[in-house]
């Protein structure tokens, strides 16, 4: 049924703008200091609960307590880049590895402690079901379009900056060369914190979504991870718009093997980065330049 | 005796490369000595005892398998829970379905499922790093839901062990004759006293692999891989076949571990805490690339289990924050700072050029990092 | 006060010596070349007075003040910039942009921007939207001087600029020196070629396993004297 397909598919393409979204940050950090934060999902789950105690402890609605969240996550990510993981970047990969797992650990647990493991939701009132409808019998939800509007604008503005700013600049002399650059009066420490700042703010936009789009509890910051993590492979390393690109693939895998059976869906997109990682092993947009 | 190499001027010298040291040799017999005991243990050890020990022979099992992929051959690996889970269920897939005997089943389960690493490898070697880390990761997770679509096996809710294994087979039966004990506490002793085995035997291989030639060349990939590469030494085939030994323990570990609980699901097989997590706790607290290292965490571990377990999230906070404060503070961890420090190898795998005459070596200055963190 | 001053600079690459004791002075003006063969220090130099390379604060004197030891961006907003050997461009900037990214943390009210680095270099002008290592050799290096002269510093280190070159682009490059003095910016250059290096400097150090060898002006060195310190015999 055609319908059914294009359904599919449409449906599988929004689901990618969320795991654009979750990648977004990743793809920020490695691309800047070559580090791979094990625990980026747990912080996305972070920043959900963040957004969920501003709401319902201290009553503020849903937008002004994203932005909140947002400021406080960027302080989060400063602080935890420039006392904590600066330590661990150099030539051996060993250490930011197993810190990062060691604080996927400790948050995940922290979380369940504080908030036990039920699941919770953040509510959007009438937002969370309207839907529009595209004709031909074809609706989509207004959040997961939000959901993938808002990826790509994140993406935009994260190119500008890389692009157009003095600060950009320095991101990507940085990653190119990070001992030239000190040569340019470029603090590095200073210059990391300030990008996982950057990426702990979208890590909360993604968390916005996430949060308002299906329940979320201690437990899943792992799987985040690694769907984020096989977006930015799908995609290829170095690119933005391929880490997006990469997030709707496996979005479209995932809503492809849903269709044959719920249990199907993970299965359906590890497989088809495994797939990908033996045709395309470098992604499908690869940066020129490694 | 060969001719000595002279050097201009300094007279007639033999150079000698040692790995064994007075002191390893000394470690080698105690370590015998505690071996023959811990075979003695059933005889008067009470069930609860016996359980612990088997925790803490599979821990420094896994630990020193995960030790050498990450520790020797530089490849971090989260997903070795991969092979627990495919040795454990293909164990049960025996036991099941042709009701082999433990003794058979176990080390049958671990080869074959170790046999998932050759395609394993092949896909996800294209990646490295921390890349490579999630792969492994990813490829756990691949086993684990196509595990739970075998309903045969129990799917997602799981299965359990035949009694016509856990209490019929020849080799608990011939235990409990022996012992004069009932089948649960045979089943307990036989499981213990293979996993000393295992462990013994894994702690030993990784030995005498680290001592060899093979050994060299994986220091050499750790230290410079690209040095490596450039004095002829394959890097692929080498990485290639320390991951297949370290899947092989891990499946045997497995198959052992869930002959133990006699029950089995994708979640408990494949779970992330309790094979990766815990193992990785042990060698970083412990000591990442040496072999004493590892069997140092487990202990702590085991005590700090043993102390703290009724915290439950507390517990793997504190052990999430030990990790997070090891890497910034003691990134050598426990043994590997009192080894450096006072110079001591017990496993001894360093090779050493001996002059005669000679003085002994010393820690070299650090050179400066990245973000010159020293001053 | 001498500009920049070395007092008994040692330094070190973990266990290996690099640089025992070396005693330097450069006065605002002058132009100093520091010779020596492969492996002399020259570049070692370089890199602690640039705080690439740790050294002991009262080692290095700039205005007197020690700067030894301190962080390399700390040291280059004192106004010590350096053209890495090398070249060491930035892959992922284009020609504008690595000249931008040097003076953008350290304007300082000189004489040199955009425009004027176009002046003194203008085939670099041409190709500004360029991706910097797309360039010639010779082209690159002369991106590389013009990054470190944004940030109009008071001293630039030139760490073998003529490396891997022809002749006649050396001679372009060295061309621009002049200029770069009449600024007020002074100069300490790296070179293994002894003629050009003398040709340019009004003060000579020679090198030879990380010791000062011989010093003195170009004039006062007899070829023999600079051969013995060059080679050490």
């Amino acid at each position: 049924m055609m319908i059914s397909a294009l359904d599919i598919l449409v449906q599988g393409v929004l689901l990618g703008g969320l795991y654009g979204l979750f990648a977004a940050g990743l793809s920020l950090i490695f691309g800047v200091m070559r580090l791979v934060n094990l625990a980026h999902g747990d912080l996305i789950v972070l920043a959900a609960f963040a957004i969920l105690v501003l709401v319902n402890w201290l009553g503020l609605p849903l937008p002004l307590a994203f932005v909140v969240a947002a400021l406080a996550m960027f302080a989060v990510g400063y602080a935890l880049q420039y006392l904590v993981l600066n330590r661990t970047i150099g030539r051996d990969i060993l250490p930011p590895l197993l810190l990062t797992f060691g604080l996927s650990i400790f948050i995940q647990n922290g979380l369940l402690e504080a908030f036990t493991a039920d699941s919770r939701r953040l509510t959007a009132g009438d937002f969370e079901t309207a839907s529009i409808a595209l004709g031909g019998g074809l609706a989509v939800g207004l959040v997961p379009l939000a959901t993938l509007l808002t990826a790509v604008a994140v993406i935009v503005a994260l190119n500008q900056i890389f692009y157009r700013t003095a600060m950009g600049r320095a991101f990507r002399a940085v990653s190119d060369d990070p001992v030239t650059a000190q040569l340019m009066g470029i603090d590095n420490r200073k210059l990391f914190a300030l990008a996982m700042g950057i990426a702990m703010v979208v890590a909360t936009i993604a968390a916005l979504f996430l949060g308002v789009r299906a329940n979320f509890d201690p437990s899943i910051g792992p799987a985040r991870l690694i769907f984020a993590f096989e977006a930015v492979i799908i995609g290829g390393l170095g690119s933005l718009w391929g880490t997006l690109a990469g997030g709707i693939v496996l979005g479209v895998a995932q809503t492809v093997g849903a269709s044959i059976s719920p249990e199907w869906q993970l299965l359906a997109g590890h497989l088809a980065f495994l797939a990908v990682l033996l045709v395309k092993p470098r992604g499908f947009f690869p940066r020129a330049v490694d | 005796m060969r001719d000595p190499a002279t050097i201009s001027g300094a007279g007639a010298r033999r150079f000698e490369v040692a790995v064994r040291t007075s002191l390893s040799t000394w470690a080698l017999l105690a370590g015998a000595c505690v071996v023959a005991a811990l075979i003695a243990v059933p005889w008067f050890a009470p069930r609860a005892l016996l359980k612990d020990l088997f925790f803490v022979l599979t821990l420094i099992g896994l630990a020193q398998c995960w030790n050498l992929l990450a520790g020797y051959a530089g490849i971090l690996s989260i997903g070795q829970q991969a092979y627990v889970g495919a040795g454990a269920y293909l164990m049960f897939a025996l036991s099941i379905f042709f009701n082999l005997d433990p003794v058979l089943s176990i080390p049958i389960a671990g080869f074959v499922g170790a046999l998932l690493a050759i395609p394993t490898a092949k896909i996800i070697f294209r990646l490295s790093g921390a890349y490579l880390a999630v792969g492994t990761w990813v490829v756990a997770e691949v086993f684990r839901l196509v595990s739970a679509q075998i309903k045969s096996l129990g799917g997602g809710t799981g299965t359990s062990l035949p009694t016509e294994v856990t209490s019929g087979a020849a080799s608990v039966r011939f235990i409990a004759e022996v012992m004069g004990v009932r089948a649960p506490a045979a089943r307990d002793m036989l499981a213990y006293w293979l996993a000393l085995v295992l462990a013994v035997g894994i702690v030993a291989a990784c030995y005498l692999v680290l001592r060899s030639r093979q050994g060299l060349a994986l220091a050499a990939i750790r230290d410079n891989e690209a040095a490596a590469g450039s004095i002829g030494i394959d890097r692929a085939a080498t990485k290639f076949w320390v991951y297949g030994l370290a899947s092989l323990g891990a499946s045997l570990i497995g198959a052992l571990v869930f002959f133990q609980t006699a029950r089995i699901s994708p979640a408990a097989a494949f779970s992330v805490t309790d094979f990766t997590a815990y193992v990785l706790f042990v060698v970083v607290i412990g000591g990442v690339g040496t072999i004493e290292g590892p069997i140092v965490g487990a202990l702590v571990l085991f005590a700090l289990r043993d102390q703290l377990a009724s915290l439950g999230a507390w517990y793997l906070m504190l052990l999430g924050l030990l990790a997070v404060a090891a890497m910034l503070f003691f990134p050598r961890g426990i043994w590997g700072t009192f080894a450096a420090r006072f110079d001591i190898h017990l496993f001894s795998t360093r090779r050493r050029l001996v002059v005669p005459g000679a003085e002994t070596s010393h820690t070299p200055h650090p050179l400066p990092n990245m973000l010159q963190e020293e001053h | 006060m001498p500009l920049l001053e070395t007092r008994d600079l040692s330094a070190f690459y973990g266990d290996f010596q690099a640089l025992f004791g070396v005693s330097m002075a450069l006065d605002a003006g002058d132009t100093v070349a520091v010779i020596g063969a492969n492996g002399a220090g020259k570049s070692t130099l370089l890199k602690t007075i640039c705080g690439l390379v740790p050294a002991a604060p009262d080692a290095i004197l700039l205005d007197g003040r020690p700067i030894g030891g301190k962080r390399a961006a700390d040291i280059m907003q004192l106004g010590i910039a350096m053209t890495p050997e090398g070249r060491k461009l930035f892959p992922s900037l284009s020609v504008e942009e690595n000249l931008l990214i040097g003076g953008d943390r350290r304007k300082g009210s000189g004489y040199w921007c955009l425009s004027t680095i176009y002046r003194l270099f203008p085939v670099l002008a041409e190709r500004r939207t360029a991706p910097a290592t797309a360039l010639s050799g010779g082209q690159q290096q002369m991106v590389a001087i013009g990054r470190a002269l944004m940030s109009n510093p008071k001293l630039l280190l030139c760490d073998e600029i003529s490396l891997g070159l022809a002749p006649v682009v050396i001679k372009d490059i060295y061309a621009a020196l002049p200029a770069i003095r009449e600024q007020g910016t002074s100069v300490v250059i790296v070179e293994q070629d002894i003629v050009q290096a003398l040709a340019v400097a009004n003060k000579v150090y020679c090198l030879q396993e990380g010791r000062v060898t011989l010093q003195g002006a170009p004039a006062e060195l007899s070829r023999e004297a600079i051969h013995e310190a060059y080679f050490g015999h």
